[in-house]
């Protein structure tokens, strides 16, 4: 009876250890760049670009503005798509092609990111024969729209049914219904959907590694290489030159700042959304 | 049915009700079928493409591309092999470490009651979910791996390498990048997805069964391990394919820890490669002659259909497993 008892509460206290080995790496993590990327953050780091090799100073603006063209033309062409599918799925959709493309929307969740950057790389840069801020934003377009989709999806599933069936006994035509009352109900919701997504193509390396190569200067042609605060990490990270590992983790402190404030951004908006209709 | 409700409402310029109402909707219906339907072709688009770039490859090579551990641009020769081996291998690690991790926090996401810890715990975890792997390389690169060589390494190899069999994995190198490395960086990095997956299906076991089970006199591992383990067992393999699958696919942080050693050696202390490192590294250098960026597409082809697999089960698993058949 007793070594039952201690069984239960071993097995519990094991719980326990599981929760903070996996709580532990975040710690770190933030540490670490907090730590080592405070040094490298000043206000050259904002408006300078990339140095020489082995000279000391200089700064990203060049890949921030880069990381700017390319997340914003992938969120201008992803946020209507994925917003359409999801009011397709949640409104209209029934039967077999409803399935199918929510089993599509749900399995190219886990496309690999590399193999996003290699397909637009065949499809666009070799067709285009050049490297581009565009080829790079629609190669996060792929890991975008079904992200967009799934989390605008189940947020329009929150609007109560009593707004829709009230909207259309009093005449409203459908379209009306879903332009002027389920989607501006479910307006925070999608902004979080959004926001996920956002965060998600600043993060990403691999597929802008492959379409929009890399670029040591300011650029603003959407169809010239262009640079992106991950590839310049990345770039640095792997250099010999400390100058330069310096500004790959003043690079990090700024792009974990966005990530975190937008995914914790998204968090709170959508448990006020869920308050609010829960 | 709403069809007709709405065919009722009043006409309020000349235009017949009927006619002008279904226009909107038909245009509404419409365009969102038709970017769904593009959703479809994006997923089509991607298989075709990549399937059209590395016929050359997979033509000349056949099944060498698989077997061969020759990987040379200069004889026009590619062999996936040690990419294929070190896929495998640094998965095959961060599942081992990650799986007991994962299924613990969800199983103690849904016992402990108190939302002062749940809640934290949760929001901490998926913004674990959250950090780019770009900063998961460079942490690795120049924290995780140092600390890693310094002293587990030394550890395991004075430890479980003398073991008869097991040791073997843990015969010590010079090298920086292992293969041990990249398989802990990737645990980090799929605890959350596993753990989320998990917790779904764990909530959705009814509370019969653990109300059964603990009036029955189970203590509380028993009532986990005869009433809630079996019944989320399906769901929980589904959760460890999604894992997989992520971890087949990492690029950046693993191919920043893992040494890009082209070798086939059995200890994890040793470099490897992985398939996606190996796209990452060579595919801008790659020349549009030969046969190069037609294998490297082949590799990107392999990798998609493995992950797409994978995620398709996971999802058929976790929704019968959320269904209560077993």
């Amino acid at each position: 009876m007793t070594a039952r008892k201690a069984a239960s509460t071993l097995f519990m206290g094991a719980l326990w250890v599981a929760g903070l080995v996996a709580v532990i790496p975040l710690v770190l993590i933030v540490y670490y760049v907090l730590l080592k990327g405070l040094p490298a953050v000043h206000v050259g780091f904002f408006t300078q670009t990339a140095p020489p090799p082995g000279v000391p100073g200089g700064g990203m603006s060049q890949a921030m503005w880069g990381t700017g063209l390319i997340v914003g033309m992938a969120t201008l062409i992803s946020v209507p798509l994925g917003v359409l599918t999801a009011v397709y799925l949640s409104e209209f959709g029934r039967g077999r092609l409803a399935v199918g493309v929510r089993f599509v929307a749900e399995i190219l969740l886990s496309t690999p990111s590399i193999v996003a950057g290699a397909f637009i790389w065949a499809l666009v840069v070799v067709a285009m024969h050049s490297f581009s801020a565009l080829a790079g934003a629609i190669a996060l377009t792929v890991l975008m729209w079904p992200i967009i989709t799934r989390a605008t999806e189940e947020t329009l599933r929150l609007v109560p049914d009593e707004l829709r069936e009230a909207a259309l006994a009093l005449g409203v035509p459908r379209w009306k219904m879903v332009l002027r009352i389920v989607i501006p109900t479910a307006g925070s919701g999608i902004l979080t959907a959004v926001m996920l997504a956002v965060a998600r193509g600043f993060g990403e390396t691999a597929p802008i590694l492959l379409t929009s190569l890399r670029n040591d200067f300011l650029n603003t042609n959407p169809l010239q290489p262009t640079d992106a605060v991950p590839l310049r990490i990345y770039n640095y990270a792997q250099s010999a030159f400390p100058a330069w590992q310096t500004l790959a983790w003043g690079g990090a402190i700024t792009l974990l700042g966005a990530v975190l404030v937008l995914s914790i951004g998204a968090r709170l908006l959508s448990d006020r959304q869920q308050r609010r209709l829960g | 049915m709403e069809e007709r409700s709405t065919t009722r409402s009043v006409s309020d310029a000349g235009v017949p009700v009927r006619r002008r109402l279904r226009i909107g909707d038909l245009t509404l219906r419409g365009g969102t079928v038709a970017v769904s339907l593009g959703l479809v072709v994006l997923l089509a688009g991607l298989l075709v493409v990549l399937a059209t770039g590395a016929a050359p490859a997979l033509s000349q090579l056949g099944l060498s591309f698989f077997t061969s551990r020759q990987w040379d641009p200069v004889t026009n020769h590619f062999g996936a092999l040690p990419y294929i081996y070190g896929t495998l291998v640094t998965s095959t690690v961060a599942l081992v470490l990650a799986l007991p991790v994962s299924i613990g926090l969800a199983l103690l996401l849904n016992e402990v009651r108190s939302k002062w810890v749940r809640n934290p715990l949760t929001v901490l975890v998926d913004l674990l979910a959250a950090i780019p792997s770009v900063v998961y390389g460079l942490w690795g690169l120049f924290v995780l791996a140092p600390a890693l060589n310094t002293y587990l390494a030394p550890f395991l190899a004075r430890t479980l390498g003398k073991l008869p069999v097991l040791g073997a994995l843990f015969v010590p190198t010079p090298a920086v990048g292992n293969m041990l490395n990249a398989g802990v960086i990737l645990a980090v990095m799929i605890v959350p997805i596993i753990t989320a997956v998990t917790r779904e299906v764990i909530a959705t076991v009814p509370a019969d069964l653990r109300e059964a089970s603990l009036a029955l006199g189970a203590t509380r591992f028993e009532s986990i391990r005869m009433a809630v383990l079996p019944y989320a067992r399906s769901g929980i393999v589904g959760a460890t394919m999604l894992g997989l699958g992520r971890a087949l696919g990492e690029t950046i942080a693993v191919s920043m820890v893992i040494g890009n050693g082209l070798g086939i050696s059995a200890s994890l202390l040793a470099p490897g490669y992985t398939i996606p490192a190996v796209i990452a590294n060579e595919f801008r250098e790659a020349t549009s002659t030969g046969l190069q960026h037609s294998a490297l597409l082949a590799l990107a082809l392999v990798l998609v259909v493995i992950a797409l697999v994978l995620a398709g089960a996971s999802r058929l698993l976790v929704r019968r497993s959320e269904r209560g058949f077993r």
